[in-house]
């Protein structure tokens, strides 16, 4: 069988509190990025901060929430994080979220490679029927990328984001399984 | 100005109170149907003690991110449903909300309606809102037309994303704007 959390480019590993701390404390002051990946109001965090939000989060210990850094192959350094969010539940869906944070890496494949990743992930091996995801208007690059991908457009929450004073809509976008299977043998 | 958000024409607005409510909060988990038509969750019965739990958790945990409300008549003091307003982004003006009559004797009497009504102008008028977002399921034909009547919007449609009886359903939300619901109100 293959190794389910490599893929071409980058592979999905634990977040290891300790290393994590000071390389979420480095995006978090690249507001940008946060604004692509967060609703929540973008803000600096130092390594300790980050640490304990990551201890915090790990204590809750919801089964269903599935975080892993994005390592690149090539020199097995931590480039971004993602994963699937509320995953084991009877209606066998969950939600996507997936950033790389270092920006001088944006636009090569790594962000879709780890997608692809978490989407062999969720149908192989949690046996998910769908998997749901937001992306915010003003994130053309991911849009494109989700669609390539095979995600379908599913609505929009009107003007649910307000950013730089203007108002953006919140995209809704959804993979079902038999989707993904069908791309996957084009 | 109105001064009693509260207070509706026949219902009105009342904190939780654990005395009085757990028992009857609790009689309605037992009825599968009503679970079915209002939460994603599996339907399950709780005892009144849990009940009670559950929602104190939910207001100490959410604190300012969790309103939560008893729907009482007013002529009796009853108790006949729920409604609240929950995981607010006071930064982007955008919250969810959920509501339910919980005996099929007391729908069908515009009950709903009024605790929507004041729901909508306390998520307005109060917290300032700019966004209110509701879901419901696919096989739920009676709370579509309800919010479409009560001008809310079908905003995204997420697909076989509810699994029940067998089958996969839609899932659906529904997000109305404060211009809307103001213009709605002249």
């Amino acid at each position: 069988m293959k190794n389910l959390f490599t893929g071409k480019l980058t592979r999905l590993v634990a977040q290891d509190i300790d290393a994590m701390g000071a390389v979420i404390a480095k995006w978090s002051r690249d507001s940008e990025f946060y604004q692509l990946f967060d609703s929540d109001p973008t803000r600096p965090r130092n390594a300790k901060r980050a640490q304990e939000q990551m201890r915090d989060y790990a204590e809750k210990n919801q089964p269903g929430n599935f975080s892993f850094a994005v390592m690149r192959l090539e020199d097995d350094r931590i480039i971004g994080e993602g994963g699937l969010f509320d995953a084991l539940s009877p209606h066998r869906n969950a939600w996507l979220a997936i950033g790389i944070g270092e920006r001088e890496l944006w636009g090569k494949g790594y962000g879709t490679d780890a997608v692809q990743i978490l989407l062999r992930f969720g149908f192989q091996e949690l046996n998910l029927h769908r998997i749901n995801l937001g992306v915010f208007g003003y994130n053309a690059r991911a849009i494109r990328a989700y669609e390539k991908i095979g995600f379908v457009h599913e609505g929009a929450w009107r003007d649910a984001l307000k950013r730089e004073g203007k108002r953006w809509d919140s995209i809704g976008m959804g993979i079902l399984k038999s989707e993904w299977e069908a791309k996957q043998n084009e | 100005m109105v001064l009693q958000l509260f207070e509706g024409e026949k219902i009105r607005f009342a904190a939780f109170d654990a005395e009085k409510d757990a028992e009857v909060f609790s009689k309605w988990t037992h009825d599968p149907e009503y679970l079915r038509l209002t939460e994603f969750e599996p339907a399950r019965p709780l005892a009144p003690f849990h009940v009670k739990k559950k929602i104190e958790e939910l207001e100490k945990e959410a604190g300012r991110d969790f309103y939560f409300f008893v729907i009482r008549m007013k002529a009796d003091d009853r108790a006949i449903g729920f409604a609240h307003i929950h995981w607010v982004e006071w930064n982007h003006g955008n919250a969810h909300f959920n509501m339910g009559i919980g005996s099929p004797n007391d729908r069908r009497q515009g009950l709903g309606g009024e605790a929507l009504q004041m729901l909508l102008r306390y998520a307005f008028e109060e917290l300032n809102l700019y966004r209110l977002t509701g879901h419901t399921f696919g096989y739920n034909d009676g709370a579509q037309k309800f919010l479409a009547k009560h001008g809310l919007q079908l905003e995204v449609r997420r697909r076989e994303a509810i699994y029940r009886d067998g089958r996969y359903w839609d899932a659906l939300t529904y997000g109305i704007l404060a211009e809307e619901w103001t213009a709605g109100n002249k």
